[in-house]
């Protein structure tokens, strides 16, 4: 008989629940009761709050079971949960069975393009990578000319997923239209938004896919050379994208005609900012550089480059492979595609939900992720890192698009969900975000960087009840400035969470002493 | 510091940027994996290591000052023999990292940026591990720890202390 397979995450947030515990506990039960195994570590299906979670292959398909302890992995055997592939029953009254993994509802109702294989295959296993359609979008561009590729991408209507929302075929456009032997594809995986984990997982889940988009970014452009810039609060994804590098070279897929090196950030939220980053690459500190020129221009050493999102080249084989108008036909209005929304913070169901850009936040916050892990009321829910708005509960029917969360005086971001419950004290939050900034800051325009530190100082004398009114409007005219004049997002935004927070959340600031926090 | 092993970082670190750009761009872009890779052997990155580097890198020690100080990672002091860093970014908030930290402060003794007085453990902050979706989140000695409480934060601190 063949052996079992098993099926254990070992995406990093798998792992900080204990999935490695859980995949040795089974291995030892296994050879217990004398039972043939094979257990393949994958990335992870995104549904946090199930985690650890153990999927077994059966004739039905993969069963899946979770969230498992160390005490439960003995009753598993015993209800049947391993009787193999070639058997239909499983182990259908444990607690923790969840049926077909495919028919859990916060799977089922997604449009998983970009993370169809996570979870499913052993990321550094390029023979299972082909074998889910891996490399397919870069034969098909392989057999196009670069502008025809260029073409696809404009046509898919793909736009940055950084945060800014740039259309991604008119960058690529640019620097393949720019004069230069020598350009460089730059990866923003600098993923500092608060919320948000998609980068995280498309590296440690699919690194091959990363890859594959940065070849076809290559191809488009002409550029030669690539970097991966990985934040270094991500051990787990930079040995993965490491290895998956090697393992691309080795097969003869990197290193001719385009090659790839993994950088490491030292810990600045600025350098997730693209100019910042370049100069992080060149060994300089991580300060913005005015624009023009643009990097498309003079980007990486002066040099022509094209500087996207993660999950901007991830969507880029799917592209190639389908065509960029079955990309274009999920989506809503301007914003095109589907987009892995991060439920994260007081939520029941957490994690990763890949969907056509157009939902309500309050369906993605209520329908799927089933209101707060608190079971308290929705308070507050903050979109887009940092630098987003939080939004009431009044403003809940704005719809997850570019243009529509922007309307409502937010932003969409990196598509990062933090929802807050009734004991959130938002003028806090506001704080926090200028304290923040004020951590953040590079240094180089002085609103940002002195702005920052006197709304703290400001919004702790209106938390103190020291001249209230005159100090909110303070606040306000600090914000004007910050707005005004910053030269990036990190002063320029900041301002967004702090006005929101006096505007929709007015009783914040008049109100003390503070409520009981969070536990 | 071991100086001849530092040169080896550097050189190292130096050839490896040169050979993936054909010896095109500026040897400069080896400042942060030099850095990085003498913070990883040594701990911190010992005052010694600096004109070493400008010298291979033909830059100022001043500017080799200047990059070290800007980003947070760097530290020209040696930390805890553990380090704890705890996620105090919004995701975790709203799951009660605060009240973890004013724990740390109220049971342990330890503000952000201490050290144990057995210097078992170093105690700090972070702004997100990508973990919000198992928040409270914290990152022990590079390995990320989700559903963090203040008995694992306990059993923790009991563990390590001399
Ligand atoms: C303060 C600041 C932080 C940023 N952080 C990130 C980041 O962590 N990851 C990212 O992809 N883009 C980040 N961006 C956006 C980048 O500047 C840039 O728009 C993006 O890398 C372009 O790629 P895209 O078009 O594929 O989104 C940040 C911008 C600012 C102003
Ligand atoms: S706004 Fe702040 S972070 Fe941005 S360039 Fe100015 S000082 Fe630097
Ligand atoms: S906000 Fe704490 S891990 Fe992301």
């Amino acid at each position: 008989m063949n052996p079992i397979r098993i099926f254990i995450s070992r995406d990093a947030a798998s792992l900080s629940v204990g999935s490695n515990k859980i995949a040795q506990a089974i291995t030892q039960e296994a050879a217990r009761r004398q039972v043939q195994i094979e257990i393949i570590r994958t990335g992870s299906r995104g549904m946090m709050w199930l985690e650890p979670l153990v999927e077994v292959e059966t004739e039905r398909g993969r069963i899946a079971y979770g969230p498992v302890t160390l005490e439960d992995v003995s009753s598993l055997f015993h209800a049947g949960f391993a009787l193999g592939q070639d058997n239909f029953a499983f182990a259908q009254d444990h607690a923790l069975c969840l049926g077909r993994t495919q028919d859990i509802p916060f799977l089922k109702s997604q449009q998983r393009l970009t993370f169809a294989r996570i979870g499913v295959i052993d990321p550094l296993n390029m023979d299972q990578y082909r074998a889910h359609g891996g490399f397919a979008g870069f034969e098909a561009a392989s057999k196009i000319k670069p502008v025809e590729i260029i073409e696809e991408v404009v046509t898919s209507g793909l736009r940055g997923r950084g945060g800014a929302g740039f259309p991604a075929g008119i960058k690529w456009r640019t620097v393949a239209a720019a004069p230069g032997e020598r350009k460089y594809i730059v990866c923003n995986a600098d993923e500092g938004d608060s919320g948000t984990f998609a980068d995280r997982m498309v590296m440690e889940g699919d690194p091959f896919m990363l890859i594959e988009g940065m070849m076809i970014a290559g191809l488009a452009t002409g550029a030669t050379h690539g970097f991966v810039y990985i934040r270094s609060e991500y051990p787990d994804a930079i040995t993965t994208m490491r290895a998956a590098v090697e393992l691309a070279r080795r097969a003869g897929r990197l290193g001719k005609a385009f090659d790839i090196e993994i950088r490491v950030g030292a810990g600045a939220y600025i350098c997730g900012e693209e100019t910042a980053l370049l100069e992080s690459i060149e060994g300089k500190r991580g300060q913005v550089r005015a624009k023009p020129p643009l990097p498309a221009h003079q980007g990486l050493f002066g040099k022509p480059t094209v500087i996207n999102n993660v999950l901007t080249l991830a969507a880029i084989p799917w592209i190639l492979e389908h065509g960029g108008k079955n990309y274009a036909a999920f989506g809503a209005g301007r914003s095109r595609g589907t987009m892995p929304f991060q439920l994260a913070g007081n939520v029941k169901y957490s994690g990763i939900h890949e969907v056509a850009f157009g939902m309500s936040l309050r369906e993605m916050i209520f329908d799927i992720s089933g209101g707060t892990a608190s079971g308290r009321p929705v308070y507050a829910v903050q979109t887009g890192g940092p630098l987003g708005a939080y939004f009431p509960e009044h403003l809940l029917d704005t719809k997850l698009d570019y243009e529509a969360m922007i309307a409502a005086g937010g932003m969409l971001g990196h598509g990062g969900i933090v929802v807050f419950d009734d004991r959130a004290d938002i003028a806090r939050q506001a704080r926090f975000a200028m304290d923040f900034c004020a951590i953040e800051s590079c240094g180089k325009c002085t609103p940002c960087r002195i702005g920052s530190t006197r709304g703290v100082e400001t919004l702790d004398k209106i938390a103190a009840d020291i001249d209230r009114t005159r100090n909110i409007a303070l606040v306000k005219d600090l914000c004007a400035v910050m707005t005004d004049g910053s030269l990036c997002a990190l002063g320029g935004l900041t301002p967004m969470p702090v006005i929101s927070a006096l505007t929709h959340f007015p009783e914040a600031f008049t109100q003390s002493p503070a409520k009981p926090r969070a536990e | 510091m071991n100086s001849e092993e530092t040169i080896a970082i550097i050189q190292s670190e130096c050839e490896r940027a040169r050979a993936f750009l054909d010896q095109k761009g500026n040897p400069r872009t080896a400042l942060l994996p030099i850095l990085q890779a003498i913070q990883s052997q040594f701990g911190y990155i010992d005052k010694d290591a600096l004109p070493l580097i400008a010298q291979e890198l033909n830059i100022s020690q001043a500017e080799v000052r200047g990059v070290v100080s800007f980003y947070h990672d760097f530290r020209l002091e040696p930390e805890g023999q553990h380090v704890l860093k705890l996620c105090r970014a919004e995701a975790c908030q709203s799951m009660g990292c605060e009240s973890l930290a004013t724990h740390m402060q109220e049971r342990h003794g330890l503000l952000p940026g201490q050290t144990l007085p057995d210097s078992s453990l170093t105690f700090e902050n972070v702004y997100c591990l990508g973990n919000c979706a198992l928040a409270p989140a914290a990152m022990l000695d590079g390995k990320l720890v989700g559903r963090v409480n203040k008995e694992w934060i306990d059993q923790l601190i009991s563990g390590v202390r001399r």
